[in-house]
């Protein structure tokens, strides 16, 4: 058996030693060794971003990560997303726009779409598709999600955003 | 997954001694090599993480042009404004690896060395005159990127071996570059046709001065069509000619037949980019 290796890394905040193996994936510790089960295995092979969490700070397929290479990164995942004050717009935008069915795609939609909208607060249709192409959703179609991240930056940069884009 | 040792150096020197042993492999973003471990497709006894080596991380322009490491990831790529004023196929090619959650961690390095013939960087590569720099055992050896690949997923790399950077000469006067490919969807798929070409235009911008075409995914490995890039030396930039261009190259390709298009097709598109990606890279050419 390989070694076990000891893992330093802050997840959603707080500072997280983990045990594991080197060919254990980062989506195989998130779900299997830390029980944070907010983040979906879809294909195991890159292609549905089910498993997005953020890198530090960038978006990554976790499936295709080895926790090994984590040591001193910051890595947000899914419950890492809400605050102690409720959902975040984000969130609410993909509720009240519909933008789920079965709901196993919107953990990687809405880590996607964070760090989206970090990069580009005002994206088009066409920018929003071009971003959230590595993730598949089997149910809603796709246009609810676009509309919803439309939503969302509306209502997290407000006023600011509306007239000239 | 069979398990493996995993070693992360922070020198060349010590990455060369971990990949000298048996069944080592170097890990830059990951995105074919796990996959390849997690199927069986590759065994490994070790895992060598090059991605904290600094020779592989450069990313510079200076007076003798372009230094890209091999472990760079295809998101630093994109945002560099110099690459995508210079060398502007660079990026055309490194904002269509997969979507974004791969573009952050897939490096141009890995798409060479994985050499699949119809890796997307490699007609760019290919087309910008691109040198390859090795390091091994033995030292340091250069091969200019169409000698690189040798069929589909094999390269000249030797045990121990790994790829450090990829070298490009700075564009002179009037030269520009452009990567297309064709795919039967908008985004995430796999190329059937690849094309990449760089144009460099006399100062009036009438007449071709100097071109490289490659194509990818219509052999058993990207290469140069050198006959175009001859045909093309001295003529004027026209739709013309550009067409002409693409009838040589539809020579010069084996293509296979599979599900996302027969050899007939990949054929007939071949013509069509190559028109397309001339036309768009002698226009941006001529901008300058
Ligand atoms: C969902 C998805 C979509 C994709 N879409 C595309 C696409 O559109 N176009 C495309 O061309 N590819 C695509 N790929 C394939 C892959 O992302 C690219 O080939 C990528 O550039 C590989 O780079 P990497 O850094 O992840 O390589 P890795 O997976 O780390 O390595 C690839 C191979 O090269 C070796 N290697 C890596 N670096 C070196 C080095 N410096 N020296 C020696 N050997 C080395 C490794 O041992 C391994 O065998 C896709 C993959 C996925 C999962
Ligand atoms: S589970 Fe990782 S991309 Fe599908
Ligand atoms: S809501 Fe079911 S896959 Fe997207």
């Amino acid at each position: 058996m390989a070694t076990q290796r000891i893992v330093s890394t802050t997840i959603n905040g707080t500072e997280k030693s983990l045990l594991c193996e080197p060919r254990q994936t980062l989506l195989e510790v998130l779900r299997d060794n830390l029980n944070m089960t907010g983040t979906k295995e879809g294909c195991s092979n890159g292609n549905c971003g089910a498993c997005t969490v953020l890198l530090n700070g960038d978006p990554v397929t976790s499936c295709l990560v080895l926790a090994v290479e984590c040591e001193g990164t910051e890595i947000e995942t899914i419950e890492g997303i809400a605050t102690k004050d409720g959902l975040t717009p984000v969130q609410n935008a993909f509720l009240e726009n519909a933008a789920l069915q079965c709901g196993i795609c919107t953990p990687g939609f809405i880590m996607s779409t964070k760090a989206l909208l970090k990069q580009n607060p005002n994206p088009t249709e066409e920018e929003i598709r071009f971003y959230l192409a590595g993730n598949l959703c089997r149910c809603t179609g796709y246009d609810k999600i676009v509309g919803a991240v439309q939503d969302a930056a509306q209502r997290q940069c407000g006023a600011g955003c509306t007239s000239d884009a | 997954m069979r398990n493996f040792e995993y070693e992360s150096p922070e020198s060349l020197e010590g990455a060369i001694q971990f990949l000298s042993a048996s069944q080592a492999k170097p890990l830059a973003g990951g995105t074919d090599l796990i996959d390849h471990l997690r199927t069986g497709r590759v065994v490994a006894n070790v895992v060598v993480d090059i991605k904290k080596i600094p020779e592989l991380n450069v990313l510079e322009i200076n007076d003798s042009g372009l230094r890209l490491g091999a472990a760079v990831s295809c998101m630093k790529i994109c945002q560099h404004e110099g690459i995508r004023e210079q060398y502007p196929s660079l990026t055309d090619a490194c904002t269509i690896i997969g979507g974004i959650q791969i573009q952050s961690r897939a490096s141009v390095g890995g798409n060479l060395c994985n050499s699949g013939a119809a890796a997307d960087s490699t007609p760019a590569l290919i087309a910008l005159g691109g040198v390859c720099v090795i390091a091994g055992p033995d030292g340091t050896r250069e091969v200019p990127v169409e000698e690189f690949c040798t069929g589909p997923s094999e390269n000249i790399l030797k045990q121990g071996e790994l790829l450090t950077e990829i070298r490009f000469p700075l564009p002179q006067g009037k030269s520009s570059s452009h990567y297309r490919r064709f795919i039967p969807r908008f985004e995430m798929d796999i190329a059937v046709v690849g094309v990449g070409a760089s144009v460099s235009l006399d100062d009036a911008g009438e007449q071709i001065t100097a071109a490289r075409v490659a194509l990818g995914a219509v052999a058993a490995k990207p290469f140069l069509a050198e006959k175009v890039d001859e045909f093309l030396v001295g003529q004027a930039p026209t739709e013309e000619v550009f067409t002409q261009a693409g009838e040589i190259a539809r020579g010069l390709i084996s293509p296979i037949d599979d599900h996302r298009g027969t050899a007939e097709f990949r054929t007939h598109v071949t013509g069509v980019l190559v028109r397309r990606v001339l036309t768009e890279a002698a226009q941006r050419a001529a901008a300058k």
